[in-house]
């Protein structure tokens, strides 16, 4: 599958919107996306996220995407040409991309309040143990990949949907997650615009807060 | 024990470049980013590890080079560097090759505008002296057959802790402090390159 195919395929998917996708795919394709609602407020991830970020984040980051992908879809459905849709497939692979890649994130976040930090149960705790020794190694390995990614991008636990094993993997910029490979479990937004206003440069210390308001329970319901 | 490398002062204060780009982004951006990354570059060429030495030179040596053009190409607004008749010779070649001053601008913004994720903007001048707009992603430097004339740092610690998300704001004021004699010196050819061995070792 294509890169553009993936972004879509997996669009659909976040969208959850099955009466629209029993309509297929054609339809499905001209289907507007929105911005989601936060389940949480802009300020509930504070100390480790402020409440600044958080909206300009979501309002404006977020949603230049949300419209990005609204755009180039409705481009790619007007363009008449291979050439011309073949331009517009890395807008969608950008845009979509942050609008999936976003749209998980957030659920993967809650404030400590709520299940913020608590550590995995069951059998992703297990997974983890056995394949980094322990949460604290995991979440080690984890910082040291993303602190490694040079420019923008993205860090995420995966589960590999063929051995069901877990690995950590980047990404540049806003290339999606492969799911027809993998299952995202959580994702780290490395971008500078996720933590600069509140950690400047020093980012090591944003990888090493946000674990406080990682939502595992997100991640086992994606694990199983 | 290969040469190493020094984060070159800045030739104005951090405060210099005000209101168009802040004090605070430029003490961040060039005691803290900038070092970083001659910091990382000495240690890579230093390291008696190899693995992904390659790859770690060549990010942070970008970031060096990339960094040290920037400042130069930058000066405070209205001071006479940043005029326009300082640099007869490339205003010239670019109403050549863009039409005018504006389309030139504007086709700059756009592509940099464009930018997906990190990366830099530049002028540049081909083999020959003519002239293009190129972006390079990260910390990638100007292709092997160009000259850099002038870059515009896209990465988002650039410009985010005053204009946000608002990129576009950033493009535009830049304008207002390009330093157009360092630019007309880079296109004459007489400012040296001083990063023709670093360069290389990209």
């Amino acid at each position: 599958m294509s890169l553009a195919a993936t972004t879509r395929s997996t669009l659909f998917r976040a969208t959850k919107a099955s009466s629209i996708r029993a309509l297929g795919s054609i339809t499905a394709v001209k289907t507007k996306y929105t911005l989601p609602d936060l389940p949480y407020d802009y300020g509930a991830l504070e100390p480790h996220i402020s409440g600044q970020i958080m909206e300009v984040h979501h309002k404006k980051h977020h949603q230049t995407y949300v419209n990005g992908i609204n755009d180039a879809q409705e481009k790619f459905g007007a363009a008449s040409s291979p050439a011309e849709k073949v331009a517009l497939t890395s807008l969608i692979k950008f845009h979509g991309g942050g609008h999936v890649n976003h749209s998980l994130f957030w659920e993967n976040l809650s404030p400590t309040s709520k299940d913020g930090g608590a550590p995995p149960t069951g059998s992703l705790a297990s997974a983890i143990d056995d394949t980094w020794g322990s949460l604290d190694e995991f979440k080690g390995k984890m910082n040291a990949a993303l602190a490694g990614i040079q420019g923008s991008g993205w860090g995420w636990l995966v589960k590999d949907n063929t051995t069901q094993k877990l690995s950590i993997v980047t990404m540049p910029n806003q290339d999606p997650i492969n799911t027809t490979q993998y299952t995202p479990l959580v994702g780290i937004d490395a971008w500078e615009h996720a933590y600069y206003l509140q950690y400047q440069n020093v980012k090591a210390d944003y990888f090493k807060a946000i674990w406080n308001v990682i939502n595992w329970k997100t991640a086992e319901k994606r694990f199983s | 024990m290969p040469e190493t490398y020094t984060l070159p002062s800045l030739p104005y204060s951090y405060d210099a470049l005000e209101p168009q780009i802040s004090a605070k982004i430029m003490e961040l951006h060039h005691g803290k980013h900038h070092a970083a990354y001659v910091a990382n570059l000495n240690a890579a060429i230093t390291s008696p590890e190899t693995a992904n030495l390659q790859s770690l030179i060549r990010f942070n040596g970008g970031g060096h080079i990339n960094h040290s053009i920037f400042w130069k190409n930058l000066a405070p607004a209205g001071s006479p560097d940043t005029d326009k008749s300082n640099a007869p010779t490339l205003v010239q070649a670019i109403e050549k090759e863009f039409g005018s001053f504006k389309d030139f601008q504007e086709k700059f913004n756009a592509t940099l505008l464009k930018i997906q994720g990190s990366g830099w903007g530049w002028l540049v001048s081909r083999t020959g002296g003519k002239l293009d707009i190129v972006t390079t992603k990260d910390q990638d430097t100007v292709p092997a057959d160009t000259t850099a004339i002038f870059g515009v740092d896209m990465w988002e610690h650039a410009y985010y802790l005053q204009y946000l998300n608002v990129k576009a704001d950033y493009v535009k004021r830049i304008w207002e402090i390009i330093n157009w004699k360092y630019a007309e010196a880079r296109f004459t050819g007489s400012s040296e390159d001083e990063f023709k061995d670093l360069r290389a070792m990209l």
